[in-house]
């Protein structure tokens, strides 16, 4: 049995310390970017945790102009939209992302199959404080 | 894939909705009074309300939307059916449409020979902001919310990887606007009651009584490429690719086939129904599918015994247009990458080679994502009864299928009907 803890809070404070780490299961080998106390490809228990590199390509993207409350409060809307997508990591397992470092209104700048790095992005004050993953262009191909 | 029967025969005998819209003055339970008593009416030969034993109510998020929960009783009381058992069943906007199945498998069972199945949603009192928050948590909130992800956002991202994969186009994706429009403008119950052009025409109206330049479009597709009056909600979709905020409510009446013919003259038969599941858009081996879709419909066409081939009509999940036209790839109505070409080529008009969404769909009609599911049965009930008034289609519809999707494709259920 799995001695390691595979909880959200696991997974949020990783990204905390600025790493994206995935879960990796010890019978099948299947890898998931996401805190997964089991594995559902086998049923299997044994998980264990290990770095992504973050590297990826785009897989599919959207740019949001009417955002939900939070990206309100983070400055978002009508005349400031977002990238937001889904990476597929190199390592196999895909996540979501925001895509920054691109212009959101230059849809020119962004495509599906695009390589991208992880990237962190802090909002909040206090207990509100939270270490968002995100993605930017990569720097080397 | 084991293949699966009913334990028995289960046939729909009254269908009724309410007026779908924004409706400030009325709660849900006003909205399922409607309903209920359109259903009660559609009823060939009568109902006693008193014969319905169970009710089992398809709706997603009555604590968000109006802070009020546990609403399958308030439903039975406010049509009269308590003491009978009254159940919510939620699966995001797919939920009457499970609610559906819930009750067909209460049918089929033996341990009801009557029940009421409904579908209830009252969204309009929030503000968009809430709403769209609100809709969000259909999808993973761990995982998918805190990347910036609305609900028109995750059909964006499927319309993105759609279009880069077989070389669709935002104007592909319009036509299916376009021709739920001109459905719905046919059908008094929908929200947009109203063509493209009828909406080009009011624009141009309001403008001028503002005594403002009055805009000019060549056509449709210049109207809904146009910025300021189709604006951009979640790249590439825009306004008018986005099913709206809806109130309204559903009602089915089901029937044991053995006591069809003693409520109505023309029974509608359930002969096919699947439903399943599936993982967050990140965990999908392909984000121009919903395997959910596929899982399901091959489940209801083999318990049918019929093809995508033998489907008249379909009401299919229009929440953003894009879903339609995965949709009909889903069903095998269309080869993978071909739903926007004949989406292009009219195939899926309401008199084309295979009608899809007849009623405007959740485009046009309105999308009180609990209550949508058991709508698209409404449709179905009409057209196959030949009773959908000027949008009646040009065949007979003796088979027709419902596709109902919960969120991004972690639900969809699909049921098939053939009229005995
Ligand atoms: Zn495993």
């Amino acid at each position: 049995m799995a001695t390691e803890s595979f909880t959200q809070a696991d997974f949020t404070g990783w990204l905390a310390e600025h790493k994206l780490m995935g879960a990796r299961c010890q019978s099948c080998g299947a890898l998931y970017a996401e805190a997964r106390p089991m594995c559902p490809d086998c049923f299997g228990d044994d998980m264990s945790w290990e770095p992504l590199s973050g590297q990826g390509k785009l897989a599919a993207y959207t740019v949001v102009y009417i955002p939900p409350t939070a990206m309100i409060e983070a400055g978002y809307g009508r005349d400031n939209p977002y990238v937001t997508g889904i990476v597929a990591l190199d390592e196999g397992p895909s996540i979501s992302g925001q895509i920054v470092g691109v212009d959101a209104k230059d849809t020119g700048q962004v495509a599906v199959g695009m390589p991208l790095q992880a990237t962190f992005v802090t909002r909040g004050e206090g207990d509100a404080r939270r270490t968002f993953l995100a993605f930017e262009p990569a720097t080397e191909a | 894939m084991t293949q699966r029967k009913l334990g028995r025969g289960v046939a729909v005998v009254g269908a009724g909705m309410s007026q779908f819209g924004t409706f400030p003055e009325k709660a849900t339970r006003d909205l399922f009074v409607e309903a209920f008593r359109e259903m009660r009416a559609s009823v060939d030969k009568g109902l006693d309300p008193r014969d319905i034993e169970a009710l089992f109510i398809g709706n997603y998020s009555s604590d968000l939307f109006e802070h009020q929960g546990h609403t399958a009783p308030i439903m039975a009381d406010w049509v009269g059916l308590t003491p009978r058992p009254a159940v919510r069943i939620e699966d995001a906007c797919a939920s009457s449409g499970v609610a559906l199945r819930q009750g067909i498998m209460a049918v089929a069972s033996g341990l009801h020979d009557v029940v009421l199945v409904g579908g209830i949603e009252k969204m309009s009192n929030l503000p968009t902001a809430e709403v769209t928050d609100t809709l969000a948590t259909a999808g993973d909130v761990l995982y998918e919310i805190p990347a910036g992800f609305t609900f028109p956002g995750f059909y964006g991202a499927i319309a993105s990887a759609y279009m880069a994969r077989y070389g669709a186009t935002p104007e592909a994706l319009m036509r299916v606007g376009i021709k739920n429009h001109e459905n719905g403008a046919l059908n008094s119950k929908a929200q947009f009651n109203i063509s493209i052009g009828g909406i080009m025409q009011a624009r141009q109206a309001s403008a001028a009584k503002k005594g403002r330049p009055v805009p000019q479009w060549s056509d449709e597709m210049a109207f809904l490429q146009d910025d300021v009056y189709n604006p951009m909600i979640a790249w590439p979709l825009r306004l008018f690719d986005c099913s709206p905020i809806t109130d309204g409510a559903a009602a089915l009446l089901l029937v044991s086939e053995e006591l069809a013919g003693s409520f109505s003259d023309t029974p509608i038969a359930i002969i096919g129904a699947g439903q399943a599941s599936d993982r967050a858009l990140p965990n999908r081996p392909d984000l121009t599918s919903l395997g959910a879709a596929r899982h399901a419909s091959q489940q209801a066409y083999q318990m049918a015994g019929v093809t995508p081939q033998d489907v008249k009509i379909a009401e299919v999940h229009d929440c953003f247009t894009v879903a339609e036209i995965v949709a009909t790839e889903d069903l095998g109505f269309f080869e993978p990458g071909q739903g926007f070409v004949a989406a292009e080529e009219g195939l899926t008009a309401r008199n084309g080679l295979r009608p899809v969404n007849t009623s405007g769909g959740l485009k046009a009609k309105g999308h009180p994502v609990g209550a949508s599911g058991a709508a698209q049965v409404i449709e179905v009930w009409k057209q196959m009864r030949g009773e959908a008034g000027p949008r009646q289609v040009d065949r007979d519809v003796d088979i027709a299928l419902t596709h109902n999707v919960g969120g991004t494709g972690q639900t969809c259920v699909v049921h098939i009907f053939e009229r005995r």
